[in-house]
């Protein structure tokens, strides 16, 4: 037993290697990426020579994490909730197919929209796929989950999800680690057909699936993780999920009120925990971090006589993040009295970095598309989507990951030519060359700026899956040598790469340029470690 | 005994470091500890904050309520204002004097110092001025924290473990710089409360 200081991510990934996994997949996504930084800077990784590389999307990630399962190790795949939607083919079937050695889908949701474009809750995905779900309410949940997920996943040949939103993720706390396990020796399948889902097999596992469901339910009710909290006050009965338990923790403190409270940690929810509480209290308050999954599913189409509320209902708003002013509104107890912000408060929004390479692109591009007209710039997710702010205004799309690619050419042939797609180079080998391949084939007239910075710049610099070769990877694709372009966006190239442009929008057809300077940051920080370096060896000598 | 804390700045300012200093400091006093922090997109040059939750009784929510929070420390002036809603009626706001301009509507200086100044409890510091009088112009978010010794749970040991464990890695002479910094900050917050 230790005491380490850990965020939730890092307690997490802490878990998991205590608990022998084999290997770690994940791409980067915001709250989740420090789960596998952790990992790849853990000296226990490092010694047991854990796979902690990053995947080039999350699709790609669950299916390796999925291969090492079926090759008899523990595995863990982490991911952010949109990352899921990519990863989601993958992860639905997994279901179907089982594991064989311990597979834990870890998904980081960010309600409030932190730093996403929804605020999905994953528990659906995880209902969807009728899988076992741990929600943890603190960092040592989230440790004792991600070290016991494996044993739940390999008694039922199942992945287990484990699911945690962005304040979890990016708070630190005190967590008490436990012995390290052993990693699994490669072992295949028991059952050699399981992982073939012809339709055949596939009815036949998902009638496993079904049947399992009873014994998940089971697990629930057992479960150390969900429990009642008797209270004298039986006029209302409180349903708290996962962090939800902090926040009321944090209302009721200071109050006489003892309502009786029922926590709900792990999912598929207790059915008769829930049946025998409910009938223990007049009426239910549901409080959950995302969206009203379990409010929903005790309220149903009917909505009978028994009082539900919570997010649905009203009593708390639906969307944003929840926290205890919430709670403590939806329990009419009284907040103390705080002060306004000042109006001269200005707003902070994000900006791009000063002497950014993306700036210079976008800078150029607003002059090259004068002559156009606004309004036909594809854009993606990364930090250049900044560039959707004063004073650029440089884009007018960000949809989903690879979407300025494929956007662009469906506009094209809309008619809105030329059409311009700016994407950076690791969203680009994440989910863009698909879209790519389709405008290759399709001749669109399309005209594709991938700003290339060399890493994975919004999530912190991690490694790009196409530093070096995009140049190869577009060739390969079938771009046209010709209207293949490389440029460097620096301010003193400014008339050139306009001149590019130009030319490169009048041309009927896939044009590609690739605007490639070192991300500012990352450049900083390799300089630092250099540094640092120097001074270590200059100690030793 | 709790202590609430509101750290407030722009992104890249250096509030996690200041975080990690508290944090390793309430370590060092066997403290519980509970510190939301902001990662991903507002670092870059936006608004950000850390909730930082100190205790000697378990911590419930990584977020501080409204109105309950102890302190406000802050390294940009119009960034301190932007949690008041935050702040406990005795609490108070330490903040450094210098703006961190880089939006084309930043209010009037003046009128912020003015909006600082209604507050009952509060310590305004040039804490890049005294960073680069000591001659560690990079350590004024360190000031900033000198400055807010005064309301914190900690002894001075505590903080040296603090400064030790997160710049040690960097050399003995950043150490020792940040442990400067941070006394210029405490001898100022003594010389005008007194």
């Amino acid at each position: 037993m230790k005491n380490k200081l850990l965020l939730g991510d890092e307690a997490l990934a802490q878990g998991v290697l205590d608990a022998g996994i084999s290997g770690c997949y994940a791409y980067p996504g915001t709250p989740s990426t420090e789960i596998m930084e952790y990992i790849q800077n853990s000296k226990l990784a490092i010694e047991r020579n854990v796979h902690r590389s990053w995947s080039t999307n999350e699709k790609t990630a669950m299916e390796a994490a999925l291969g090492m399962s079926y090759a008899g190790k523990r595995a863990m795949v982490s991911m952010k909730h949109v990352g899921l939607n990519v990863a989601s083919d993958a992860f639905m079937n997994s279901a179907i197919t089982g594991v064989n050695g311990g597979l834990v889908v870890i998904v980081a949701d960010d309600p409030s929209m932190h730093s996403s474009q929804n605020e999905q809750d994953s528990r659906f995905y995880g209902k969807f796929a009728l899988i076992p779900i741990f929600e943890p309410s603190n960092q040592q949940e989230a440790y004792d989950m991600a070290y016991e997920a494996f044993d739940l996943s390999e008694k039922y040949q199942v992945p287990v999800m484990i699911r945690i939103t962005t304040r979890l993720a990016h708070s630190r706390s005190g967590v008490y680690t436990k012995a390290v396990r052993e990693m699994n020796q490669t072992k295949l399948p028991g059952d050699m057909r399981q992982f073939i889902l012809l339709p055949s097999i596939a009815r036949k596992r998902y009638k496993g699936l079904l049947s399992n469901q009873e014994r998940f339910i089971f697990e629930s009710e057992q479960s150390p993780y969900n429990k009642i909290t008797e209270g004298s006050n039986k006029d209302l009965g409180i349903i708290a999920c996962g962090l939800a338990n902090n926040y009321l923790n944090e209302s009721m403190k200071g109050t006489s009120q003892e309502y009786p409270i029922l926590k709900i940690s792990q999912y598929p929810v207790p059915v008769n925990m829930i049946r025998k509480f409910a009938a223990s209290c007049k009426e239910l308050l549901v409080l959950e971090e995302g969206y009203p999954i379990v409010e929903e599913s005790l309220t149903g189409l009917l909505n009978m006589d028994y009082k539900v509320s919570g997010r649905l209902e009203g009593s708390l708003p639906l969307d944003g993040e929840l926290n205890s002013d919430h709670v403590s509104r939806a329990l009419g107890i009284e907040l103390p009295a705080s002060k306004e912000i000042p109006s001269l408060v200005a707003n902070r929004p994000p900006t791009l970095c000063p002497g950014c390479g993306h700036t210079d692109v976008f800078l150029a591009l607003n002059e090259a598309l004068v002559t156009y007209g606004k309004g036909r710039v594809f854009s993606d997710i990364g930090c250049y989507t900044l560039g959707a702010l004063d004073p650029l205004n440089a884009i007018d799309t960000c949809v989903d990951m690879g979407a300025s690619v494929t956007m662009a050419v469906g506009a094209a042939d809309a008619g809105l030519i030329p059409a311009v797609a700016m994407i950076g180079d690791s969203t680009f080998t994440h989910s863009g060359m698909t879209g790519l391949l389709d405008a290759v084939v399709k001749k669109s007239p399309i005209t594709l700026i991938i700003s290339d910075n060399a890493t994975t710049a919004m999530t912190g610099g991690q490694n790009s899956a196409g530093t070096g070769s995009l140049e190869k990877i577009c060739l390969g694709l079938g771009v046209d040598r010709e209207h293949l372009i490389m440029m460097i966006p620096l301010r003193k190239n400014h008339d050139e790469n306009v001149d590019i442009m130009k030319k490169e929008l009048e041309y009927n057809g896939v044009s590609v340029i690739i605007a490639q300077r070192e991300c500012v940051q990352t450049a900083a920080r390799d300089k630092r470690i250099a540094a640092a370096l120097k001074l270590k060896k200059v100690a030793n000598t | 005994m709790k202590s609430d804390i509101l750290l407030a700045g722009v992104g890249g300012q250096g509030i996690l470091s200041i975080a990690a200093v508290i944090g390793y400091a309430a370590l060092n006093r066997n403290l519980n500890l509970k510190q939301a922090e902001v990662h991903g997109m507002s670092q870059r040059g936006g608004a950000v904050q850390s909730n930082l939750r100190i205790s000697d009784e378990e911590i419930s929510s990584d977020l501080i309520q409204s109105g309950m929070a102890d302190l406000i420390l802050s390294v940009e002036p119009m960034e301190s204002l932007r949690y008041l809603p935050m702040l406990s009626e005795n609490g108070w706001l330490v903040t450094n004097s210098k703006p961190y301009i880089n939006i084309p509507d930043y209010p009037d200086i003046d009128s912020v110092y003015d909006e600082i100044k209604k507050l009952p409890n509060h310590i305004i510091i040039d804490a890049d001025g005294i960073a680069s009088e000591i001659k560690s112009r990079k350590s004024s978010n360190i000031v900033v924290l000198g400055a807010a010794i005064p309301f914190l749970p900690f002894e001075w040991e505590d903080y040296e473990f603090g400064i030790n464990k997160l710049f040690g890695r960097k050399g003995e002479e950043i150490v020792q710089s940040n442990l400067e910094a941070l006394k210029a900050g405490m001898e100022f917050c003594k010389t005008i409360k007194e």
